[in-house]
């Protein structure tokens, strides 16, 4: 069974996003204690996919200090699971993330 | 059947393919191309306006209150509902409403009191859990998921794999092995509140389609009453079997409005776009796909209404909502690629949305039984119910 949770090691924003390719694909952002603080993605409607996206989270966000992403054209599935395997983790969904339409998992 | 559309049929129909292009359409222009739904704020509008229209909650039985409209318009209705970019599994946003589980129909009054109503009034949901991980296609055999009696109670362990909606259910139907030796009479259909200790709701199944995505479930010693049994105990197939004869006619359907929605496009692209001097549609190459597309979406679409036809009539259908699921699924799939065919690099971006009915078609072959087992079928019909 594929892991629900986005475990790959955070990584530092600045240069990471300076790398970033265009693709599609979802992302969490974490503060300096590594706590996330928000979960988003980056969709076909995205002007350079994942680095796009990151770049205007990050300039909303300035508390953002970490970065880690999954390049996947399933993004639309793989943001609401994210943000539902959030919510039943932590019981509330990441800090700067809106109250949005979620189902309910009970993950493993 | 008469192949003529009724005065009235022809407004029903003229009315619903307006709303598509000045409601639904505008507002896919602001959305993800994988969305699947619209704002709290314009579904209430909307479905305010389909309420206003009459045709709000199609499928419920008038004396449930739906509006009083015959299967075969109701098909019509389903074809044009779905000519929009998430229209295969998000026919108009759900604006027009649905009878949620059908099966509920037939359910005793208690059970009515508390699924049925709430869900007619949109105030609770619910999802169909048949198929497991080891197979949807055979439900007789297939079906591991065990409910054992205690009591009045029965205690149910199993899981259930590509279920729609069930992460944000409030119940579901969930058919489990009640006799281990009686094949497809030792099935029965539970009703199961999705806050019933034991239940849950493990992962999103990720797949072709991103949007309106599937789930993994997983029972431990969920504890059910017996009065939460749908129908008999080891009744079940026959609940199941009826939901799957009967979800094949909307679900070809859906697959005739997309083929009829991208072969507008392409009709209405080619004479514009031109090679080497001349314009596309001057191609022999191109006027063939056309042709192609053209034969492919009338055949579905009058095998479908044959169906519907004979449903409505309360005769035998079984053999023709197979052909229909068969034959709309595998034409609209290649009607929609023979259109990527012909917008070319633009036919697989995401800027058009024949790149997402591509991914969705595709996966209409697979579900509600696929092509395979529509034949199977449609040959047994043919054949006799010896055959296995």
């Amino acid at each position: 069974m594929p892991a629900v949770r986005l475990t790959k090691p955070w990584l530092p924003l600045a240069p990471t996003l300076a790398k970033l390719g265009g693709q599609l694909g979802v992302f969490q952002l974490a503060d300096e204690d590594d706590n996330i603080i928000y979960i988003g993605y980056a969709g076909g409607n995205s002007l350079f996919g994942l680095r796009s996206a990151i770049n205007q989270a990050t300039s909303d966000i300035p508390t953002a200090a970490k970065v880690r992403i999954e390049v996947t054209s399933a993004y639309h599935s793989r943001f609401k699971e994210l943000l539902m395997v959030h919510k039943a983790d932590y019981d509330e969904l990441p800090v700067c993330n809106a109250d949005i339409n979620i189902g309910k998992l009970s993950p493993n | 059947m008469n192949l003529d559309l009724t005065h009235e049929q022809e407004l029903i129909v003229g009315m619903v393919r307006r709303y598509v292009r000045e409601e639904i359409l505008p507002l896919e222009l602001n959305l993800d191309p994988d969305a699947d739904e619209i704002s709290s704020e314009d579904k209430a509008r909307l479905v305010k306006k389909t309420k206003s229209m009459g045709l709000y909650g199609l499928d419920i039985p008038p004396e449930y209150g739906g509006p009083e409209i015959d299967l075969v318009t109701r098909t019509l209705l389903a074809i044009e509902m779905s000519q929009h970019r998430a229209g295969l599994y998000a026919p108009c946003y759900g604006t027009f409403g649905g009878a949620g589980l059908a099966q509920l129909f037939e359910a005793t009054d208690d059970q009515k009191e508390r699924y049925l109503y709430p869900t007619l009034r949109g105030e609770k949901r619910g999802f169909f859990g048949l198929s497991e991980p080891s197979g949807g296609s055979d439900p007789a055999r297939a079906i591991q998921t065990k409910a054992v009696a205690d009591g009045k109670d029965w205690i149910i362990n199993g899981s259930k794999l590509w279920i729609s909606g069930a992460d944000k259910a409030d119940f579901g139907l969930v058919f489990a092995r009640t006799d281990q030796d009686k094949g497809r009479n030792g099935v029965t259909c539970f009703i199961v509140d999705t806050d019933t200790p034991g239940f849950h709701v493990r992962r999103v199944v990720h797949t072709l389609r991103s949007a309106h995505y599937a789930t993994e479930l997983q029972f431990t010693d969920m504890r059910v009453p017996s009065s939460n049994i749908l129908g008999e105990v080891n009744k079940g197939f026959a609940i199941a079997n009826d939901r799957l004869t009967r979800q094949r006619i909307p679900y070809a359907a859906g697959c005739i409005g997309v083929a009829i929605k991208a072969n507008e496009m392409a009709l209405e692209y080619v004479p514009q776009r031109e090679t080497f001097g001349a314009p596309l549609s001057s191609r022999q190459a191109i006027q063939w796909m056309l042709v192609d597309n053209e034969i492919d979406i009338k055949q579905s679409i009058w095998i479908t209404l044959e169906a519907a036809h004979k449903a409505n009539q309360g005769l035998p259908f079984r053999k023709e909502a197979a052909m229909a699921k068969l034959v709309a699924s595998e034409a609209g799939g290649r009607v929609v690629d023979r259109c990527m065919q012909m917008f070319g690099g633009l036919g697989v971006a995401k800027d058009l949305p024949l790149e997402r009915w591509f991914r969705e078609m595709r996966i209409r072959r697979i579900g509600e039984g696929p092509s395979e087992v529509q034949r199977h079928v449609i040959a047994r019909e043919l054949l006799g119910s010896s055959l296995r």
